[in-house]
């Protein structure tokens, strides 16, 4: 198959971007690396998530906002076309709150957050601890948790099966997805990228380079110097239990199959996905003072990933000006966004531009000297 | 089923599976005693429930897991028997409260 475009990257941004690709009758070969590799798609929370994102930057609301609106559809079709349940579920979700201070100091944040979106209904409320008491009847609270924030867009998902179904889903569409299929450089050829992989080479009109922490090396072959850096972050996974934990949380939340996430830790130790007793402790000591009957439940996993972190914490979406055709995607929270991965950014990659709301995004926002 | 090949004589205590009370002897695990029982298993599984019954007997494979003294999920081949202990045996998916 000679490929109408390659998208370099198999993660949850890569993948989504491929399979909306090849919906869309384009030839799409997906290359993916290997296990050696940082793969935040195998180590996320699995939050599809609105509540508190977006301060600075009303763009990347709005897009939330609009990746959430699309992804029960998204969904419906990916579910149809490879028969992977993904455990979407959209109950709203919560961010608990210890002590009045914090619960005030949230109401404020949100309150910023829906003064800076300027129009429509507030889509969250402040739950006090009656409230949420109503809401979690099988759950006790610890007594620091004076409420919690509730934001009735959130929910969550199953993000392994997320992954396996839009890789099933780029193969369903008439796409190639390739493992262990490293690019080590990408070269104009002509119109053309020339990429150079181990032992082999391949010609493809464009190219996106969603490759996580390994993109900005590509992107700079191409004109594109996107700064990037790692964020560790590390989870913890409990044995199976009854469902007791409805809707997620920020930090907590209970998985279709019993098990409850909880998580993530923010750290900075570079390329690192060691695991620290640390974490461990400052996890289980947060999560017990929201719920301490987990105190007494057992922890069966331990795991830490790396987000894939621009400075100011927003994606990256960018054409190359130097070498069009060539583009590059790059995010945090990837499973959020995944539906308008596969949907709006593909499409405008398939059209061979990105369109104006998605300005904000590009990296030359990273150039502009900041005021004093 | 297993049996106890001795009489644990005057020393034996008193613990409780499911209610009943069952005769033991101190120093051998909950999960020797859980094998002398006629329903020779101790928990089902979260997923399929299929039953299971203690397996490596060393602290390895977590089929022994029982509810003992309201605390779920303990491995009873590690947990030493003692008097009036309250064992449960755990169906699927354990709950918060225990
Ligand atoms: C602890 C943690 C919790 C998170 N929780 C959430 C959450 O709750 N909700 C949410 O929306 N997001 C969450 N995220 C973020 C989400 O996981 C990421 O945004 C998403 O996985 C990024 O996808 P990606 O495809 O860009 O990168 P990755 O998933 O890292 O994939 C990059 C892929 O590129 C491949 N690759 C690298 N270099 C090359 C190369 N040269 N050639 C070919 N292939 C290459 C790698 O093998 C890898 O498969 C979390 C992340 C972490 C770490
Ligand atoms: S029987 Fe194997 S851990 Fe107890």
């Amino acid at each position: 198959m000679r490929p109408d475009i390659v998208v370099i990257g198999g993660g949850t941004v890569g993948a989504a971007i491929a399979y909306g690709l090849a919906g869309k009758c384009n030839k799409v070969l997906l290359l993916d690396g290997d296990d050696g590799d940082f793969r935040a798609a195998r180590a996320n929370f699995g939050l599809v998530w609105l509540q508190g994102k977006g301060l600075g930057m009303p763009a990347y609301q709005a897009l939330t906002r609009a990746s959430i609106a699309l992804w029960r559809g998204f969904t419906e079709r990916l579910e149809a076309e490879t028969a992977i349940d993904l455990a979407y579920e959209q109950n709203g979700g919560l961010a608990f709150c210890l002590g009045e201070d914090a619960f005030e100091k949230r109401r404020l944040d949100l309150l910023r957050l829906h003064n800076q979106r300027g129009d429509g209904e507030p889509d969250w409320e402040m739950l006090d601890r009656p409230a949420l008491e109503r809401l979690l009847p099988k759950v006790t609270l610890g007594p620091d948790v004076a409420g919690a924030s509730f934001g009735r867009h959130d929910g969550h998902a199953n993000p392994l099966r997320l992954l396996a179904a839009m890789h099933a889903g780029v193969l369903r569409h008439g796409g190639a997805l390739r493992h262990r299929a490293r690019v080590r450089r990408i070269e104009p050829a002509g119109t053309d990228f020339k990429l150079t992989l181990d032992g082999e080479t391949l010609v493809a009109p464009r190219v996106v380079i969603a490759a996580g922490l390994g993109s900005p090396e590509l992107a700079r072959q191409v004109g594109l110097d996107v700064p990037l850096r790692p964020e560790r972050g590390q989870v913890l996974v409990t044995e199976r239990l009854e469902p007791f934990l409805p809707l997620p949380a920020s930090g907590l939340r209970q998985t279709g199959e019993g098990t409850v996430m909880i998580g993530a830790t923010k750290d900075d130790p570079g390329f690192d996905v060691s695991t620290t007793g640390e974490a461990a402790a400052r996890l289980s000591r947060k999560t017990v003072q929201i719920v301490p009957a987990l105190a007494r439940v057992g922890l069966v996993r331990q795991w830490a990933g790396l987000r894939i972190m621009t400075p100011d914490s927003y994606p990256i979406y960018a054409q190359s000006q130097s070498h069009p055709g060539a583009f590059v995607a790059l995010c945090h929270s990837g499973v959020t966004l995944a539906a308008f991965h596969a949907e709006d950014l593909a499409s405008a990659i398939a059209a061979g531009s990105l369109p104006g709301r998605l300005s904000p995004f590009h990296q030359s926002r990273f150039d502009v000297p900041q005021a004093a | 089923m297993f049996r106890k090949l001795h009489d644990p004589g005057p020393q034996a205590v008193t613990i409780f599976i499911d209610g009943r009370p069952v005769v033991a002897e101190p120093g051998e695990s909950v999960a020797a005693v859980l094998l002398r029982q006629q329903e020779g298993w101790n928990r089902t599984t979260p997923v399929s429930q299929s039953p299971r019954a203690p397996y490596c007997m060393m602290g390895v494979c977590f089929e022994c897991l029982v509810e003992i003294d309201g605390q779920g999920s303990v491995q009873s081949c590690l947990t030493p028997v003692a008097a009036g202990m309250r064992i449960a045996r755990q169906q699927g998916r354990r709950s918060l409260s225990a």
